[in-house]
């Protein structure tokens, strides 16, 4: 069984359809691509794919469970974490606290007005610990709203994997990076790729394709190729886009 | 781990000791300087409101302008259970919470799945229905002129009665009953709950995508800051020894919003608290000058929103953060 299914997504806005019909197989312990032209449809196959939109047909299955529909807060507790194209991060907070505001724990007591959530140590470790992981190590008490592009670039993804998900889904996470930050960057995901099953949108083929296990391209609201990437370097489209010749 | 960034929220701190210390000795130093027992209610009475209030405005994002209508069913519903229930000081202000409460839960239902400006408009017009039903309702609210003979009664302390018909005792009531406020709610914004609603202000979305509950978050600040408002209310009614519909009303509505503003309830616990007091205190000083007082009061408000959005407590911030840059170069 695969880890996460989509299974004939339909999707229109007004009479815009911007997903066709999009079938996509995600497998666990995998790193899967997404890449297409931009207005493809990927943001929004991952705003139906995560809850934040419901498809007007088709199914979305986690784990064998049927998930199409459920509010985000519901596939977020089922181990779902996802980041967003545009930055999405609680600004007048300190790095540490989006990062302790997103623990499991935090969430599970969110009406336990006992539970003091500064003052627990183990949890302010393990926010440290996910700040280690995106390095933003030192830089726990600046403001959110007060960092660098970079590094709020990292803390997106910090957020999302606060939430210890089974699955993480990236959209776009090089977007506006230097090629500094790329490269720290393909640095990170090649590290959390050990342990996370994976799914990254995303423009850069030479990031995409030197990280992915497999690569879905989007166009038109199709899914209209997929393979490996070795597979995918000899794909009509993609040689025809030319992005072929950068990975 | 090197370092550790756990940082344990004190039950009591030192403005809280400052406040209680300050606030609660007021009939001891209030007549001495001019003011009056009286005043002394009503600033307390008002610091509870808006505390309840703040929770929504500065802390959850939320804008009611209405909140004026759990204030007063707080007040009729103290009334009322006194008049027609049972003569007890502590049930009828628990009937105050519980009517706040009811009353605010119903109107949550309606309003928790919007934000912003429309969430404003809709708080207003429940607001208006409240005040006006208030109004209509004369067998049950005394119409406009409201329940005429709610008494202030007698407090049950177990070992003695308090009559609470001298003021100042009537004060040390209502600044008991501050007291477990602010600690309850200090304890409250420093929980996982006092952050969700925080996150919720800032980024709904994300709060939601990480996995809290947002409506019922929403619904139940509503519910918690409507139960504070009518426990004010409550007190208010016994301050009064009445209920009428006039605290409902849009503009009594608007004080507690400008108080909360004005004092800094965006970045600070303890704005509300300066904001009423600053109320009460304009309210007396300028009123004594000149019968408009509300308008220059008005104009004040209207240049913290200009000059410093961030209220009194915003201005004191960045005063003792200055300062202390001075003193580190
Ligand atoms: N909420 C919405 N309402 C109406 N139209 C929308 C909405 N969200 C997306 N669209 C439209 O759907 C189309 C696809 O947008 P989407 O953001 O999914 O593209 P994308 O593949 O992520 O593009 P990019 O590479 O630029 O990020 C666009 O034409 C966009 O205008
Ligand atoms: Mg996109």
């Amino acid at each position: 069984m695969a880890l996460f299914e989509a299974i004939h997504l339909h999707k229109r806005f007004g009479d815009q359809v911007v997903l066709e019909d999009i079938s996509l197989t995600f497998e666990a312990g995998q790193l899967s691509g997404i890449m297409g032209p931009n207005g493809a449809g990927k943001s929004t196959c991952f705003n139906v794919l995560t809850g934040h939109y419901k498809p007007n047909a088709g199914k979305v299955m986690f784990e064998g469970k049927d998930i199409t529909g459920l509010p985000p807060r519901v596939i977020a507790g089922m181990g779902i974490a996802r980041s967003f194209q545009l930055m999405n991060l609680f600004d007048e907070f300190t790095v540490i606290e989006n990062i302790l505001v997103a623990l499991p724990e935090s969430v599970a007591k969110s009406f336990n007005i006992g539970h003091d959530i500064m003052g627990n140590s183990s949890a302010t470790d393990r926010a440290a610990d996910v700040l280690a992981k995106v390095g933003l190590t030192g830089r726990e008490l600046e403001l959110a709203g007060n960092l660098p592009y970079g590094e709020r670039r990292a803390l997106e993804i910090g957020v999302a994997l606060a939430s210890e998900p089974r699955l993480l889904f990236l959209d776009e996470p090089t977007q506006g990076l230097g090629a500094d930050g790329t490269a720290r960057l393909e640095e990170l995901i090649g590290e959390l790729k050990k342990t996370y099953s994976i799914v990254i949108i995303e423009h850069d083929m030479k990031f995409l394709f030197g990280l992915a296990d497999t690569i879905s391209v989007i166009h038109w609201g199709q899914v209209i190729a997929q393979g490996s990437p070795d597979q995918l370097r000899d794909n009509e489209w993609v040689r025809a886009s030319k992005i072929g010749d950068a990975a | 781990m090197s370092t550790s960034f756990a940082k344990k929220t004190p039950f009591i701190t030192r403005p809280m000791i400052v406040l209680f210390l300050a606030l609660g000795t007021f009939p001891l130093w209030g007549t001495s300087v001019g003011l009056y027992d009286y005043l002394g209610v009503e600033i307390v009475i008002w610091i509870i409101y808006a505390l309840g209030f703040n929770l929504l405005l500065g802390y959850t994002g939320l804008p009611s302008f209405g909140h004026g209508a759990f204030f007063g069913v707080g007040a009729y519903s103290y009334g009322l259970f006194q008049l027609n229930v049972f003569e007890s000081v502590w049930l009828a202000v628990a009937a105050g919470v519980v009517g706040g409460a009811v009353v605010a839960g119903l109107v949550a239902c309606f309003i928790s799945h919007r934000r912003g400006i429309y969430y404003a408009l809709m708080t207003i017009a429940f607001g208006q229905v409240c005040w006006f039903v208030s109004m209509k309702w004369h067998t049950v609210t005394g119409g406009e002129d409201g329940l005429l003979n709610v008494h202030r009664g007698t407090l049950n302390l177990l070992v003695t009665d308090a009559s609470l018909k001298d003021n100042a005792d009537l004060f040390y009531f209502a600044f008991a009953v501050l007291v477990a406020v602010v600690l309850i709610l200090w304890r409250l914004v420093h929980s996982p709950y006092g952050k969700a609603l925080q996150a919720i202000r800032m980024n709904q979305m994300r709060a939601g995508f990480v996995g809290y509950n947002v409506w019922l978050i929403k619904w139940s600040v509503f519910t918690l800051s409507g139960a504070i408002a009518g426990l004010a209310g409550g007190l208010f009614a016994i301050a009064q020894e009445s209920a009428y519909p006039d605290v409902m009303s849009l503009h009594a509505s608007g004080f507690v919003v400008m108080m909360t503003l004005i004092g800094g309830g965006f970045v600070s616990f303890w704005g509300p608290v300066i904001g009423a007091i600053v109320f009460f205190v304009a309210r007396d000083f300028l009123g004594s000058i000149t019968e408009t007082w509300l308008l220059w009061y008005g104009l004040m408000f209207m240049g913290v929103i200009i000059f410093k959005p961030e209220g009194i407590a915003g201005a004191f911030q960045d005063f003792v953060a200055k300062r202390r840059a001075r003193v580190e170069n």
